[in-house]
């Protein structure tokens, strides 16, 4: 009857699709267990035993650079090792220390460190930020000049955009940068600067023409933190952490070889940047804390009557807590998958950012409602010297940093549904 | 597996979407309504339905079916819900076909998947008895006698109890209110002696019945499964029943919601289009995220289903405690924000919220999921 619906007629076109397929994935599986095995091999003889469990929460974390303290002998052998075979950056490619890893290659090393526990060799902004934008836009000398310092951990990196008077309206920024002929002297303050008194090098928006239209006129540029001008002093937040800076740039001296991309035309390599920030941001809020998960954390803490926990209504908001959380990470996979797949993208790093974070934010709410009393207490060794309280208050920046949530559903607004 | 629709998958939802939107619109169903139908759709739907294979999708191809699998069923069901379209396609071609499938001897299967896969017979589950989803608080009795069973009891919010050949029914040879042990499925015949059908009618018009059993005889051959071993079968067609209830609603807030972003678009006041007002801007955004956090869990658990992946029953309850709030929210928002003509009975969006608290209230609402959701994972 209706023929053009008959699901028999879409088996039968199907059928033939799915028989051209078949030869051509089956290689590509070979080779993937081989670099599977290879891969577990290394592994086992390279990664050392300590680095086999998940970090405590943020301080042990590695981050390289010039005047890094490393934690123990063994977290410095473990970001050696990995830089060495470009791991650190397994994606990049290996012209520039990278691992030259393809998709599927890039899966199974990931899938493996997940098996081992092994953390992170290397925590980067470089490797993050900078250096995908470098790969995209960046000049083959500036190439060769950044990217393999950063697979190496051996530059630290920071993020000059924030201004005192720029944060949601970011292109409305106004450190200047003058043209002096081969460089540019640059005056301003940046704010928000994540690790800047840390950090080795800073990449920086600077509004390099005055009379320009407000998004047109901002140049991305490089430069050293050692430079004589540039003063970054940490600010100290409500969790009594100072992980972010004020840096103060006074006629900093920028060569303008050190521009990424063409003068004046840095906007859009900083909103590409700012796209890579919020799925780093968003993706923060599906981490398990200590390798449990709430349910489990609750009901340890709460205790279980008759196998249900104590306190229905926190068992409530727990179970929708995890019910949310199982939605958003099978969201951030399904994009994965999406793009990998070569569909449209569905949701994107807008919503993953706004919902990533607002999940985040709920869940240490939740957290602290488990823990009681225990949930205040600032400092000494039984609270891991205050760290539910002062993470915690970390969170509530999660949905400010990177564009508020605000600001990310008036992308969403805008960009996806056309509301203007 | 990946979480994307392979191209058999897609091909069957486009072909879906055409077919819905062409034979069984809403528009069809106001028109069913008004005129007082007894099922909620057209005389020929099922048999155009049969015919293109839907109701085999989900039959073994030993038994005469295609064994599509579930995310190809799930596509068809969503769109299904985009258009409001009944239809026998939940109660037979899923309930009726998982339940025989789970617990059905091979004569069993062999006789009934044969006869749903070529639209012969149609079937419907009938499970609850109070007005709250409760599997294991099941006391319809079933008592074993001169080599036949006797079944006394009542059910209700079965659906197309009044118009299924087949009824599919849980009752107890064992046991109490509150056990899993002694529940027991029995295909009965509708026309059969003591069976009393009363249709009710429900805000969203499809096809519910309380049926009451008074002393019904069934052959010993109608037992489906092992006496006293029936509730395995029972969770698992109503995980399934479930996911494609939630795959429907996915279909609901779809539209609910493209419909609703057409007229942010269209409807002007204070002299500019509304969708400029930035409190319906950041609602809106809100509002299809929550959405696409909808289609990664449906996708998973419809997937989850087809891989016997041993989290089926978990991803079953978080996909529809998940669609069952967002649901919510689609159909009031699209009331909402479409305001005074939103109220109205001339305009169709109305309609999306009086389907939608039914097929949330079915075998469990958003509080019974997340309950459940939480005694799963041990607490």
């Amino acid at each position: 009857m209706h023929q053009k619906y008959s699901v028999i007629a879409i088996l039968a076109v199907a059928f033939l699709t799915l028989s051209i397929c078949v030869t051509q994935q089956e290689t590509n599986v070979s080779d993937l267990q081989a670099f599977r095995h290879e891969t577990r091999d290394w592994l086992e003889q390279n990664c050392p035993v300590s680095m086999r469990q998940p970090t405590s929460g943020g301080d042990d974390a590695c981050w390289g650079g010039r005047n890094y303290q490393f934690a123990s002998e063994d977290q410095q052998l473990w970001m050696e090792r990995m830089a060495a075979k470009g791991w650190t950056a397994p994606d990049w490619p290996t012209e520039y220390g990278g691992g030259g890893l393809d998709k599927g290659q890039h899966k199974v090393l990931k899938e493996e460190l997940a098996m081992i526990n092994a953390r992170s060799p290397l925590d980067s902004f470089g490797i993050w930020m900078i250096g995908p934008a470098l790969l995209k836009f960046g000049s083959e000398a500036l190439k060769q000049q950044h990217l393999p310092p950063i697979v190496r951990g051996e530059i630290r990196w920071c993020q000059g955009y924030s201004e005192p008077g720029a944060g949601s309206d970011l292109a409305g920024l106004q450190s200047k940068g003058e043209d002096m002929g081969d460089h540019f002297i640059a005056n301003g303050q940046k704010v928000w600067t994540s690790y800047g008194d840390k950090a080795d090098w800073m990449f920086c928006l600077l509004r390099t023409d005055t009379e320009a239209k407000k998004q047109m006129g901002i140049s991305l540029v490089l430069f050293d933190m050692e430079t004589p001008g540039v003063t970054p002093k940490p600010i100290k937040l409500i969790s009594g952490s100072s992980p972010f800076c004020e840096t103060f740039l006074d006629d900093v001296r920028v060569e303008k070889d050190q521009v990424v991309g063409d003068i004046n035309h840095g906007w859009t390599i900083a909103k590409y940047l700012l796209t890579h920030e919020r799925e780093m941001i968003g993706g923060m809020g599906m981490a398990e804390v200590g390798g449990e998960s709430l349910g489990q954390h609750a009901s340890q803490v709460l205790g279980l009557e008759q196998g249900r926990m104590n306190n229905p209504i926190l068992r409530a908001e727990v179970a929708a807590w995890e019910i949310d959380g199982a939605c958003f990470a099978l969201t951030a996979e399904r994009v994965t998958d999406e793009v990998k797949s070569g569909q449209g993208v569905g949701a994107t790093s807008a919503m993953l950012k706004y919902f990533g974070t607002e999940l985040n934010k709920r869940r240490f709410e939740t957290l602290l409602k488990i823990n009681g009393s225990d949930g205040m207490v600032w400092n000494g060794e039984a609270s891991n010297d205050g760290w539910l309280p002062r993470t915690w208050l970390r969170t509530k920046g999660n949905s400010i940093e990177g564009g508020t949530s605000e600001v990310q559903l008036n992308v969403i607004a805008k960009n996806i549904l056309g509301l203007g | 597996m990946a979480l994307v629709l392979n191209e058999e998958q897609q091909m069957l939802k486009e072909s879906a979407q055409g077919f819905l939107a062409e034979f069984a619109p809403v528009a069809e169903l106001r028109k069913q309504r008004d005129a007082g139908s007894q099922t909620g759709y057209g005389e020929n739907l099922w048999a155009q339905m049969a015919n293109m294979g839907w109701a085999a999708i989900l039959v073994p191809e030993a038994y005469g079916g295609l064994d599509f699998g579930h995310v190809g069923m799930g596509q068809i069901v969503e769109q299904s819900g985009r258009t409001l379209t009944a239809s026998p396609l939940f109660a037979t071609a899923v309930l009726g076909v998982t339940a025989i499938n789970l617990a059905g001897s091979e004569e069993q299967k062999a006789e009934l998947l044969g006869a749903i896969a070529g639209g012969e017979i149609t079937t419907a589950l009938a499970v609850d008895e109070k007005i709250h989803h409760a599997p294991t608080q099941i006391t319809m009795s079933a008592v074993k006698q001169n080599g036949s069973y006797v079944l006394n009891g009542a059910k209700r919010f079965v659906a197309d109890g009044s118009t299924a050949d087949k009824l599919i029914v849980a009752a107890r040879t064992a046991g109490e209110a509150g056990e899993t042990k002694g529940i027991s499925l029995f295909v009965v015949d509708r026309s059969a002696a003591g069976v009393e059908v009363e249709r009710t009618e429900m805000a969203d018009t499809r096809n519910y019945a309380n049926i009451t059993f008074t002393n019904v005889e069934v052959a010993e051959t109608a037992l489906l499964g092992e006496e006293g071993k029936g509730f395995k079968a029972l969770s698992g067609t109503l995980d399934a029943g479930n996911v494609y209830l939630a795959a429907e609603m996915l279909g609901i807030c779809q539209e609910s919601f493209d419909r609703t972003l057409q007229y942010l678009k269209e409807r002007k006041q204070f002299g500019v289009l509304i969708g400029s007002f930035q409190a319906l801007q950041h609602r809106a955004a809100d509002w299809w995220s929550q959405i696409e956090l909808c289609k990664s869990v449906v996708l998973k658990a419809l997937q989850a289903m087809d891989e016997g992946d041993a989290k089926a029953p978990v991803l079953a309850s978080v996909a529809k405690a998940k669609l069952c709030q967002v649901t919510e929210l689609s159909t009031n928002e699209a009331v909402q924000m479409h305001a005074g003509i939103g109220m109205t009975d001339e305009y169709e969006i109305g309609f999306f919220m009086k389907r939608a608290r039914p097929a949330q209230i079915m075998f469990g609402d958003n509080s019974y999921h997340t309950d459940r959701f939480a005694l799963l994972c041990g607490y």
